[in-house]
């Protein structure tokens, strides 16, 4: 079971969590500037990489706040949680 | 889905409650079970296979049609010059070709990524449960369509084999985590609760690449060459027909008829290919 810490609430199991999404991932400060590729790279295209990767997580099941999480998606290790970047 | 089937020719049947008790005596849902089971189909062609029968039969005839199978040889590189792929670099040396096919399920992004491509994919765990030899108590494959989707089978061994649906974050560490195991394990002991003692012996997952659509990708690509085949939910079942479908892409460089739709642009157009049977989970 990975424990998510929270930033608000402190660590909590995983399953209280939702996923986000890659937190490199931002949303174009103008989308009708972009090309259709550009934004099918957007929508759709994943580093998805293997090892430290730095997520979206959503605490569904709490406080319903998003944050950000380092994590290593071959050990589940979780280094840090925070607010920084793109969420809120 | 059954209508589905059905239109594609697959026979199914539908089944009462007591058909589902005549067919399967160990099917015991208590009275007050949280999410009672009101009904089934049933898919007579429907039967399990020895997966690594399969995979050494296709090994054994492709050896003997003249194709060199490498063993322990890790593609580390993808070679491209102006034109196009140029080869691959492994740890065993480089191995120089104009086409270059990648079917390598679980690491679709970590291999495109060599070629300097992106992929509309994320990986995630699929767990699956083996038990310990068991008499044998279960003919059928059981699929349990409620919330959770646990699918059961005994192996000809007399093992139990369960699965359900992958964990949902992108991971890498072929184990999961437990809350898929708490959700598989209580929904087949709602109704099959005499498998409450059953001791689980194995337990691993595989890494799946799976698209927005759940469909797969087995598509040219922006490289003249460079052919991929990744993703799509159907498993080992549908990895026969991939290959072949891949096969004529990379020989004719055109897709087969049955996988016109399943390219890699259909993202930028729009017309994902969503189909009633796919696991989709994000």
């Amino acid at each position: 079971m990975m424990l998510v810490s929270c930033p608000w609430c402190g660590p909590r199991n995983e399953d209280e969590f939702t996923w986000g999404g890659e937190a490199s991932r931002v949303r174009p400060d103008d989308p009708s500037e972009l090309t259709d590729g550009q934004w099918t790279d957007y929508m759709y295209n994943n580093d998805n990489e293997k090892g430290w990767v730095v997520e979206r997580w959503w605490h569904a099941k709490g406080c319903e706040q998003w944050f950000e999480i380092c994590r290593n998606n071959v050990t589940h290790e979780i280094a840090s949680t925070g607010t920084d970047g793109e969420t809120s | 889905m059954a209508n589905t089937m059905h239109i594609y020719g697959a026979r199914y049947e539908m089944m009462s409650l007591e058909e589902i008790k005549r067919r399967l005596p160990i099917f015991e849902p208590s009275a007050d079970t949280r999410m009672p089971i009101v009904g089934g189909v049933y898919q007579p062609d429907a039967t399990m296979v020895r997966h690594d029968a399969v995979a050494w039969g296709f090994a054994r005839s492709a050896d003997s049609r003249g194709v060199d199978i490498i063993q322990n040889c890790e593609v580390t590189g993808i070679l491209r010059n102006g034109s196009g792929v140029t080869g691959v670099e492994t740890t065993r040396g480089t191995i120089k070709a104009k086409k270059v096919g990648m079917a390598v399920a679980g690491h679709g992004s970590v291999v495109a990524a060599m070629a300097g491509l992106r992929l509309p994919i994320v990986t995630q765990p699929l767990q699956a449960w083996v038990s310990e030899p068991i008499k044998p108590v279960l003919d059928e494959i059981v699929v349990i369509r409620n919330y959770f989707g646990t699918y059961l089978m005994q192996s000809d061994k007399g093992e139990i084999v369960i699965g359900q649906g992958c964990d949902p974050y992108s991971s890498y560490a072929q184990r999961g985590t437990f809350p898929i195991i708490e959700n598989a394990t209580s929904a087949m002991l709602e109704i099959f609760p005499r498998f409450k003692r059953l001791k689980l012996l194995r337990h691993w997952a595989g890494m799946l690449d799976m698209t927005y659509d759940g469909s797969p990708i087995i598509s040219k690509t922006d490289i003249p060459g460079f052919y991929i085949d990744v993703a799509g939910s159907g498993g080992f079942k549908t990895t026969p027909i991939a290959a072949k479908t891949h096969a004529h892409l990379i020989a004719t460089d055109q897709p087969h008829k049955l996988t016109r739709d399943l390219g890699l642009n259909r993202f930028g157009t729009g017309h994902l290919v969503v189909e009633g049977g796919v696991s989709a989970n994000h």
